[in-house]
């Protein structure tokens, strides 16, 4: 398909971003890597007035260290995050996750504000950005204001973010070299939106402290697994531990099947990852 | 190599070399000329209106508002075009008692599945017409669907033709042998089981395309199509829009993949073709995927109930099978969508000596996209059907899989022979196959590393097929049932005054490299460089007249064709030389576009001298020396229905039995093709057939919801196969000539479609056995493989 007719905008400036996203009569959509949303247009799912490109805008993207403090700039391309020393060092999550976004190509020019503003529920970053509590900035005419990643995510494809608002940065809190990582998905070929997908980050002082179990793929948005989280924390981790954790996996969870996989195919699934996650990371620190 | 063959022979020869294909580099520089690439002054462009529901009531058409947006040249209803096209039914005389009623190239008063073209709109861009489109408001009033097939025939069921009384389009019974009595002797042992495959379809990377343009003035249409079949295309719109056939041409430059996709009569290509003549002006329609999904043929969807009787020595006694199929609400035109069904009836336990057979094939209709025959038409299922019994044989006999097959394939020197189902066979090579197969993949190693593994809880499994394959088809699989398509072809061959050689030829090139082995066999029959041979396919006006390629039959027919005429060119050229060297004709040979002295190598005279001297000089020639250096010849199989292939395969999995995800570890081909013109192009073919046969088995299949809506209609959740999961895929042939012709050379391009999901599926099974769980399903996906695991319920 063709997509439907557009009028198309490149803004130098953030200000100018915000000019055009305050004129509530025009309905625009922001034109970052488009990596889904040009598809969108191409299948006529969305029938935007305006795209606004931001990508000749300055200062958006990159990577830096600040403190204590990782910032990721919302137009930083996949490929970056991917590439990047100081994410492998400081946020290995993101660095074992971003190899499982798409494809090489996609990766290129898909970018990591994108990701989050899109929220597809089966994607990597939102669900890295939950189990990092990441805080999202978004910025307007009026300022910016700062959302957590536990906030942002409403449901499907739906965000904290108002019309008028752009992402503009993504903050970690640099993690300490012994915390507990992992992250695995399953897919039936490589690169597609997975089936199931956990993302696992927490302390380690002896016990563990501050568990995220972060699934995607499974519900209409990144979904932490209290229930599970609950059982984990100040527990020792060993196989009791991991087995009565996966038993509550997607306890309280509400499940969304799609073309792929079942309910019940997902809670497996999601026990599944959590089971092998806890377990190999049990075998790398005996 | 046989003997007959010496020509092909000689050192300088290109058959059995894996020559580079000439037409790459065009390709690799994006130089293609594919059917979206051209523009004609004054083209405009179709969208269709296609129908949301899978079966309603069309009650009436608004396109007030699309008519007048800027840009749109006009809006054809259902009603318009047939006013425009005489419609179609697919049915064949010979498959006896086949029913299909007639088809209109858009949906009349109601529309039978999700997808049908309702409204045509031509705009000045495609962009436009779809905006257009979309403002056409179709008032459709919802009938309830008949969608599983498995309830197509119950009284009560929902009757999409009710002229017809039923949605039965064909049924064929065939019974040979005593069946009853083996089934029912207690010394033998019976394994029955249920298969089921699911739809899918071919997914080709240019998607259908085509641009009509209308010559008013002398009455013609020139058709630029990716297509497959140009003759027979130019019969049929000659014939349903009221052209002389004569008037008609069909040009299809290069073709992205078409795999039986691009071979039959589309409502919107014969609309488009309508509209051209309507509105005196070039109409282009390039389908995008969401139509492709929902229009272009699907294929399989079969369920069929399978049993064997074997006697305790693992001999067969008897096999019956009864086979359902849902075509669609119609039989697709002009091949049939029956002729899946008969293949399975044909095929299934083709590779063994059966005393006694069953076969019950129904085909019915219902409300999902048509289906129809895509590569290796039947094959997969007759193959994975059989070859799975066998498995579930070996297991319950304990013998070993690749002994139970040896006990009963037919022997390597028993042909001629009929198989039960009726099929002749010759030059097949079972046994010599499965040696090679075994040998390559190091079967008893492989069985010792599963066996090892197992005890560490990895489950790992063995697949092993043995296979028949239906190609260079004779007039009996369309010809003998009134369908405008030939089966046989020809090839032109002619000496240009510089030496150069063209060819042309009716079978057509998609990307497989048919294009290749003319030139390789024409290169080799006359003596010449291959670079100096040109080839011209896909013109109706200038090419002879034949069927295209289709079925496996490029090589062994139109390659056939090409050395015949390429020997009759050759004699022409010796005759010429013969005068002017005053030799006697069969003392001279021609090598490396020089004649020579037979047997030697000195050149007496080149081919260009010879051209121009006849062409330019032909003062200095005897007045008996006919200025002709140019020949054509045609071929057709006589004797034989078909020229049968085999070989065998094999497949090595991992099975996550906490996932259901399926690892392919390896997978292995020995096929005999008869003579092997360019090894890389067989493999290749083979290489793609393979992993086309793996998607059928582990990932594609069209979704449909019970109410008959396709829910994966795109890339993202139509899984096709990618390289990522793929195995190596090792190949070896055994060349066995076929005895129908004097180039040997039997189809290739279905061997690995027939054998990769039956290999897949013994695999899986094989690696499920110590869990005693199994699946009979495709695709196997990982849920269905988890529920065959009880893992979830």
């Amino acid at each position: 398909m063709k997509a439907p007719e557009f009028d198309y905008v490149r803004p130098d400036t953030l200000e100018d971003v915000f000019v055009l996203l305050d004129d509530e009569t025009c309905d625009a959509r922001l034109l970052a890597g488009g990596q889904s949303l040009i598809a969108a247009l191409n299948f006529r799912l969305d029938a935007p007035e305006l795209l606004i490109d931001i990508n000749r805008i300055d200062g958006l993207s990159g990577i830096v260290e600040d403190g204590d403090n990782i910032r990721i700039g919302a137009l930083t391309r996949h490929v970056e995050v991917e590439n990047s020393q100081i994410v492998a060092r400081h946020l290995p999550l993101l660095s074992k996750a971003i190899g499982n976004v798409a494809h090489a190509a996609i990766r290129n020019r898909g970018t990591f504000g994108g990701s989050l503003a899109l929220a597809d529920p089966a994607a990597e970053i939102p669900a890295c950005c939950l189990a990092y509590d990441a805080i999202i900035t978004a910025s307007s005419s009026s300022g910016n204001r700062t959302i957590r990643a536990a906030d942002f995510f409403h449901g499907l494809y739906e965000t904290a973010l108002e019309d008028h608002e752009i992402i503009t940065a993504v903050e970690f809190k640099k993690r300490a070299p012994n915390d507990l990582v992992a992250f695995d998905e399953i897919t039936r070929r490589h690169g597609d939106y997975a089936m199931a997908g956990l993302a696992f980050s927490a302390a380690a002082k002896g016990k563990i402290e501050d568990p995220h179990i972060v699934f995607f793929g499974i519900s209409d948005r990144p979904i932490r697994a209290v229930e599970a989280e609950a059982i984990l924390e100040g527990a020792r981790l060993d196989q009791p531990a991991i087995a009565a954790a996966a038993s509550k996996a997607t306890e309280g969870i509400e499940l969304s099947s799609d073309t792929s996989a079942s309910e019940a195919m997902k809670a497996h699934l999601a026990r599944t990852l959590l089971n092998r996650a806890l377990t190999s990371i049990l075998e790398e620190k005996p | 190599m046989s003997e007959r063959l010496h020509e092909l022979d000689r050192p300088n020869s290109y058959i059995g070399k894996s020559v580079p294909r000439p037409n790459a580099v065009h390709l690799l520089q994006g130089r293609g000329r594919f059917v979206d690439d051209k523009v004609l002054p004054r083209m405009v462009h179709a969208a269709f209106v296609r129908s949301p529901h899978a079966h309603a009531r069309i009650r009436g058409v608004d396109a007030d508002e699309a008519k007048t947006l800027q840009g749109v040249i006009a809006v054809f209803t259902g009603e318009d075009m047939a006013a425009a096209i005489a419609p179609w039914s697919g049915v064949l005389t010979h498959l006896a008692g086949m029913r299909s009623p007639e088809q209109p190239a858009l949906a009349r008063d109601i529309t039978r599945w999700q997808g049908e073209p309702v409204v045509m709109v031509v705009a000045q861009s495609r962009a436009i017409a779809e905006d257009a489109a979309a403002l056409i408001e179709v008032d459709f009033d919802p009938l309830p669907e008949m969608c599983d097939m498995e309830g197509a025939l119950d009284s009560d069921a929902v009757v999409i033709h009710p002229e017809l009384g039923n949605n039965l389009c064909w049924e064929r019974l065939v019974e040979t042998g005593e069946v009853n009595a083996a089934f029912s002797d207690p010394a033998n042992t019976v394994v029955d089981r249920t298969f089921t495959f699911g739809r899918h379809t071919g997914v080709t990377l240019e998607a259908r395309a085509c641009i009509a343009d209308y010559d008013q003035a002398e009455e013609a249409l020139t058709f630029h199509y990716s297509g497959q079949s140009p003759h027979m295309m130019q019969a049929i719109l000659a014939k349903h829009l009221g052209f002389e056939e004569e008037n008609v041409n069909v040009i299809a430059a290069d073709v992205g993949g078409s795999f039986g996709i691009k071979i039959h009569t589309y409502g919107d290509e014969i609309a488009t073709a309508a509209a051209a003549k309507l509105l005196r002006r070039p109409v282009k329609f390039a389908a995008d995927r969401f139509e492709s999904f929902v229009s272009d043929i699907h294929a399989r969807d079969h369920r069929v109930k399978a049993r064997l009787a074997l006697g305790q020595d693992g001999r067969i006694a008897a096999l019956e099978i009864d086979d359902l199929t849902g075509i669609g609400p119609y039989s697709v035109y002009p091949r049939s969508s029956g002729i899946e069904a008969n293949q399975v009836l044909n095929l299934t336990g083709a590779p063994y000596d059966i005393p006694a057979y069953r076969g019950r094939a129904r085909v019915v209709f219902q409300n999902k996209n048509v289906m129809c025959q895509y590569r290796a038409v039947g094959h997969p299922i007759a193959n994975s059907v059989m070859e799975g019994l066998m498995d579930d044989a070996a297991r319950q006999l304990a013998i070993d899989p690749a002994e139970l097959r040896r006990r009963n394939l037919f022997a390597d020197d028993a042909y001629p022979v009929t198989s039960v189902t009726g099929m002749k066979f010759a030059d097949l090579s079972h046994h010599a196959c499965l040696g090679k197969l075994l040998d390559m993949m190091d079967y008893e190693g492989l069985k010792s590393e599963r066996d090892a593994l197992r005890k560490k809880g990895i489950h790992r499994g063995i697949g092993i097929v043995s296979m028949v394959e239906v190609t260079n088809p004779s007039p009996m699989f369309y010809g003998v049932g009134g369908a405008p398509i030939s089966a046989q072809d020809g090839a032109t061959v002619r000496l240009d005054a510089n030496g150069a050689v063209h060819v042309s030829s009716s079978i057509t090139e998609q990307g497989q490299g048919t294009e290749t082995i003319l030139a390789q066999i024409a290169a080799s029959a006359i003596g010449v460089d291959i670079a100096k041979v040109k080839v011209t396919t896909g013109d109706t006006r200038t090419t002879p007249y034949g069927g295209g390629t289709w079925a496996s039959r490029g090589a062994g027919i139109g390659g056939e064709a090409m050395l015949l005429a390429s020997r009759a060119l050759k004699s022409q050229i010796l005759e010429a030389a013969a005068t002017v060297l005053q030799a006697r004709p069969e003392a001279l040979d021609i090598e490396a576009g020089n004649i020579v002295d037979t047997g030697g190598t000195k050149p007496r005279m080149s081919l260009a001298e010879l051209g121009k001297l006849v062409y330019y000089r032909g003062n200095e020639l005897p007045s008996d020396v006919r200025p002709e250096l140019i020949a054509t010849r045609h071929f057709r199989v006589t004797d034989y229905p078909f020229v049968f292939t085999n070989g065998a395969m094999a497949s090595y999995v991992e099975v996550d039995i906490e996932t259901g995800m399926v690892k392919l570890l390896g997978h292995w081909v020995v096929e005999d093709c008869g003579t092997v013109i360019n090894k890389k192009l067989v493999d290749e073919q083979i290489r793609g057939g393979v992993v086309q046969g793996i998607g059928g088995a582990l990932y594609e299949e069209c979704l449909y919801s019970e109410n008959g809506q396709l829910q994966n209609a795109t890339m993202a959740d139509y899984l096709v196969p990618m390289a990522g999961e793929m195995p190596d895929i090792e190949i070896a042939h055994i060349e066995t000539p076929s005895c129908t012709s004097d180039l040997g050379a039997k189809g290739a391009g279905e061997a690995g479609t027939c054998g990769a999901p039956g290999a897949v599926m013994n695999a899986v099974n094989n690696a499920l056995e110590p869990l005693d769980a199994s699946v009979a399903q495709h695709p196997i996906t990982p849920e269905r493989l988890l529920r065959a695991l009880s893992v979830i319920d």
